[in-house]
């Protein structure tokens, strides 16, 4: 396995702590098991001898009572440890943390870090990058169905709920790509809803966020130029935006750094040349039901869009 | 002969009424007047509750199959990674169905149904209360599965999740028709569960033969009763809940708008007030179902009957205290949170203590018999367990932030559902079988299919609970190959071929035993519960003469036996009403007969139910057929019918002798 989506691999504070929580709850309610399924056994065993021993019923009580009472010394003991967990992942919450909003849609996530100057906001899509070592503050919203945010490497999820705000406090501690996915069933997509989350090193980070400010990249060549025009003026426009273009549609996922991001369709597919091709021509043979039509280009047209779209970075 | 037996002799000599001629012409008068006649007609009025509690059993199996099926379809589809048998679309009809038939349209009317067929034999009294509503009752219940399954096939299956989470299921994404065939089977389903219920309690409160006072009645009747009192407590939820919905759809109020001031989790707290102790529905006759066979199997009492029967109680309070679990992830403060994670917790208590009181049971049993029923309820030491020890995980808030939505939830409830019900329902099947039928299942398929059973479900489950961990969300029609998850898919799905040729056993089973089996006698497990004093399959009025207990295992403690009763009607049907508390007897009641007005009621109501999914006007019109039907079955009979008050007329053949 890949532990990409891991609960049990934890490269954050947070998840590290519930994993903790987990192996507790493991281990002790293992040894219940145990011993239960020991005594069943035992009890089944001395049943079937004739004439087993006749125990006083106020000597079975007491055993009964006992058996109860450890019972409920572990009970408690996991609820204390539990509630020990819980309490200590509130102790992230700072300040200066760097805040993201995250706002569900059906089947994809927008990705919109937050700064007081809005000029200076990034918008991204299906694809967060956060530094390693700084607490993360992430505002949830939904646009629609209720979703749920939920990266286990990283810690537990939130719902987005539409009409309300969750926040998510996390940290991760061990730059990496970890994976998270919708975890609130949202429809005909559910299972194709995932995003990806970069966990790299402050300086990086802040490179990626420098870039990302940016508007998009000017076409250079004849081809790409014409697929800048084919975007503009096409039907790509009425859904996605690119900045720094007459692209600016708000519905769809936000274009001005495509061509830097790993996946296409929420997760669905490689960000890799044929794949976007196929995804342009056909996005409903790829992901059934999403809400993006075929743009029904030409060849030509398809090939200027591709050109342009791989400079996006 | 023994002492006793001379003295019951005795007394069945010195009592002309009970002397076997005079019996036996009596049973003939008793079988003219409650049989029921043949053909076509006589059978769609049946109200006897042992056809009724059988037809229940029978269908509800027959949507268990469907479910099944489902089932074996969607472990088909998750088999590979990337696989293309199923699309989005049906996938997500699919689990809907499965979920939505298991829990609505399996688990709790067949274990109600046991109810039915069992628990007026166990309290010894010859009919249930409201026979023509327990007609009702399994019509709509019939017509209810009936008509999601039709909608189904014509590509109108629901698929929101047998939760049914608005706004996904509200009336701006839930297109079409899909989420309003669901609200109204729930709607089927709480009409038929409240009105057994309502039978089932009324049965056990006011029919017990007497002598059988509370603290002697069967574990098994008093988890019916505990499971009926949180039916009628959890069902006016669903109730209002599914209601709201379907307003919100046809007539665009706004309960679950968060626009227009509704609130998408005002559903989610109302689905789960339900929704939690609908799994203590499920379970409590289950547990009910354990007690009865492992004191059979072990030759004594179940140890500690007053802690098994607060146990079950308490389980009932506490279950409706713990339904905010099922919603940690959505944000609630966290105060409340730790209140449902102490009362999640706390609910494992009473459990603890009724399985520990089994264990001490089966301890000091009298040479303990392992026949196929003592298998399946063994079996759920060693796989209930595990789920309900998962279940204490997910009452843990962060831990259930991780796993909650996930495989290792799927893995839990299969686990507790299907270990903590469906095992013993089988076993309790394999159990009463005989009874119901005459005729013994075999030993040697009981055998095979409880073991492939044994091994297909942990092979099926137990890999969901490391994919839940490793990151799986559930409801999810396929996975990248990327993940890794396609050799633990593929383990789970063998698994499942594996229960699917087990069950085939067990219906095999029936098959060849219904026709071959070795012929049961009254009491062919050796059982001290009264269903077991009379014949197999029983008559239809249960006893003649009705038996009185004075002791909790009547056909153990023979030595106890009073005197049976004498004075109820023959010539109609009449059955002996008791006081609450002690059972003892306080009047007779006439039972009413066979009629066609239960199912023609049951027609108008669901015409109602499903026209006025299309139309809010199918409200107003469609009631009129509906009080129609009322009226002709409330209409006065003609004829001597009238309560008789008093004991009059009515007394044990002790009295009659003193």
């Amino acid at each position: 396995m890949v532990h990409l989506q891991s609960v049990i691999h934890p490269a954050g504070i947070e998840a590290a702590r519930i994993g903790d929580l987990w192996w507790t709850m493991f281990w002790i309610c293992t040894a219940v098991w145990c011993a239960v399924a020991l005594a069943a056994m035992v009890a089944i065993g001395r049943g079937r001898r004739a004439a087993a021993v006749d125990l006083p019923d106020r000597q079975i009580s007491r055993n009964v009572a006992i058996a109860a009472s450890v019972s409920i010394v572990a009970l408690v003991a996991l609820l204390f440890q539990s509630v020990v967990t819980g309490r200590a992942l509130n102790t992230l919450r700072t300040p200066d943390a760097l805040r993201i909003d995250v706002t569900g849609n059906q089947w994809w996530w927008d990705v919109q870090y937050e700064n007081p100057v809005a000029g200076l906001r990034v918008t991204t899509a299906n694809e967060i990058h956060i530094p390693v070592g700084r607490p993360i503050a992430f505002n949830l919203f939904s646009n629609d169905v209720i979703h749920s945010f939920w990266i286990p490497n990283l810690q537990g999820k939130i719902d987005l709920v539409p009409g309300r705000r969750n926040e998510l406090w996390l940290q991760a501690d061990k730059a990496g790509v970890y994976r998270g996915q919708c975890a609130e069933y949202c429809g005909l997509q559910h299972a194709k809803m995932a995003l990806v989350v970069v966990a790299e090193a402050p300086d990086d980070f802040e490179r990626w966020l420098a870039a990302n400010r940016a508007p998009a990249a000017a076409p250079v060549t004849p081809e790409q130029q014409r697929g800048k025009d084919v975007v503009e003026k096409g039907p790509c426009a009425m859904c996605h935006n690119i900045t720094g273009t007459l692209a600016g549609g708000r519905t769809a996922p936000d274009l001005t750094h495509i061509a830097s991001r790993s996946t296409l369709g929420a997760g669905a597919i490689p960000n890799m040349h044929g794949y976007l091709a196929g995804w342009i021509t056909d996005p409903q043979a790829i992901k059934p039901g999403n809400r993006m039509p075929p743009p029904g280009l030409s060849s030509d047209e398809l090939q200027a869009v591709l050109a342009y779209l791989e400079t996006l970075k | 002969m023994s002492a006793n037996d001379e003295k019951k002799a005795r007394v069945i000599e010195r009592d002309a009424r009970l002397d076997i001629d005079t019996l036996t012409r009596e049973r003939e008068r008793l079988e003219r007047t409650w049989a029921n006649g043949r053909g076509m007609i006589a059978w769609l009025s049946e109200t006897d509750h042992k056809a009724i509690g059988r037809r229940f059993i029978v269908t509800a199996f027959g949507f268990f199959t469907l479910a099944g099926i489902l089932a074996a379809l969607m472990r088909t589809q998750l088999a590979r990674p990337e696989n293309t048998f199923l699309g989005p679309d049906l996938y997500n009809q699919i689990f809907t169905m499965h979920g939505t038939t298991m829990m609505f349209l399996f688990a709790v009317p067949v274990v109600l149904a046991m109810g039915v067929y069992l628990v007026p034999l166990m309290v010894g009294a010859r009919s249930i209360a409201f026979p023509r509503m327990l007609a009702y009752s399994y019509w709509m219940f019939l017509f209810g599965g009936i008509f999601l399954y039709v909608m189904f096939f014509l590509n109108i299956g629901p698929d929101n999740g047998w939760f049914s989470y608005p706004p996904l299921a509200g009336p701006e994404f839930g297109y079409g028709k899909r989420a309003d065939v669901w609200a109204q089977l729930i709607t089927f389903t709480e009409v038929s569960g409240l009105v057994v219920a309502t039978c089932l309690v009324c049965t056990i409160f006011k029919m017990r033969t007497p002598g059988m006072s509370l603290n002697r009645m069967p574990l098994f009747v008093w988890a019916m009763l505990i499971t009926s009192f949180m039916v009628i407590f959890a069902m006016p939820s669903i109730v209002l809940s599914s209601t709201c919905l379907i307003l919100d759809r046809l007539v665009s109020t706004h309960f679950f708008n968060q626009a227009e001031g509704g609130d998408p989790l005002l559903w989610q707290h109302l689905f789960w007030f339900f929704g939690h102790p609908e799994v203590y529905i499920i379970f409590l006759p289950a547990l009910g179902m354990m007690s009865e066979v492992l004191a059979t199997s072990s030759r004594r009492k179940v140890f500690g009957y007053s802690e098994m029967v607060l146990s079950m109680t308490a389980t009932a309070f506490i279950g409706f205290g713990v339904w905010v679990h099922h919603m940690f992830a959505t944000g609630l403060p966290q105060l409340g949170q730790s209140f449902f994670t102490a009362a999640s917790i706390m609910i494992v208590i009473p459990t603890a203590i009724q399985i520990f009181n089994w264990i001490a049971t089966m301890w000091t049993a009298r040479r303990l018999q392992i026949t196929v029923p003592f298998l399946y309820m063994a079996s759920f030491f060693f796989v209930f367990i595990i789920g309900g020890l998962t279940g204490v995980m997910l009452a843990s808030v962060p831990l259930d932030r991780q796993v909650h939505d996930t495989y290792f939830v799927v893995a839990h409830f299969h686990y507790v559902l299907i270990g903590g019900s469906t095992f013993p329902l089988l076993g309790g099947l394999f159990f009463w079988f005989p009874k119901m039928t005459g005729r013994l299942l075999g030993n040697r398929l009981g055998q095979v299919s409880f073991w492939l059973l044994f091994i297909g479900f942990n092979l099926t489950f137990f890999p969901m609970h490391l994919l839940g961990l490793d990151g799986m969300p559930r409801r999810v029609y396929t996975y990248p190959a990327s993940m890794g998850w396609q050799n633990l898919n593929l383990l789970a799905s063998a698994g499942a071929a594996i229960i699917f040729v087990s069950l085939l056993v067990y219906l095999v089973n029936i098959v060849v035993s219904l026709r071959h089996g070795a012929v049961a006698g009254d009491n062919p497990w050796g059982a001290a519960t009264l269903e077991w004093a009379t014949s197999s399959p029983p008559p239809p009025y249960n006893f003649a003469p009705q038996p009185t207990v004075a002791s909790a295992e009547p056909l153990w403690h023979t030595e106890l036996t009073p005197p049976p009763i004498v004075g109820l009607a023959d010539d109609k049907r009449e059955v002996l009403v008791t006081y609450l508390l002690d059972a003892e007897p306080d009047h007779r009641y006439p039972m009413p007969g066979p009629s066609l007005w239960p199912l023609l009621a049951a027609i108008a109501t669901s015409i109602m139910f499903v026209w006025s999914i299309f139309q809010a006007q199918g409200v107003v019109w469609g009631s009129i057929p509906i009080f129609i039907t009322l009226i002709g079955w409330f209409w006065p009979t003609k004829g001597k019918e009238r309560l008789e008050h008093g004991v009059r007329g009515t007394m044990t053949a002790s009295e009659s002798l003193s």
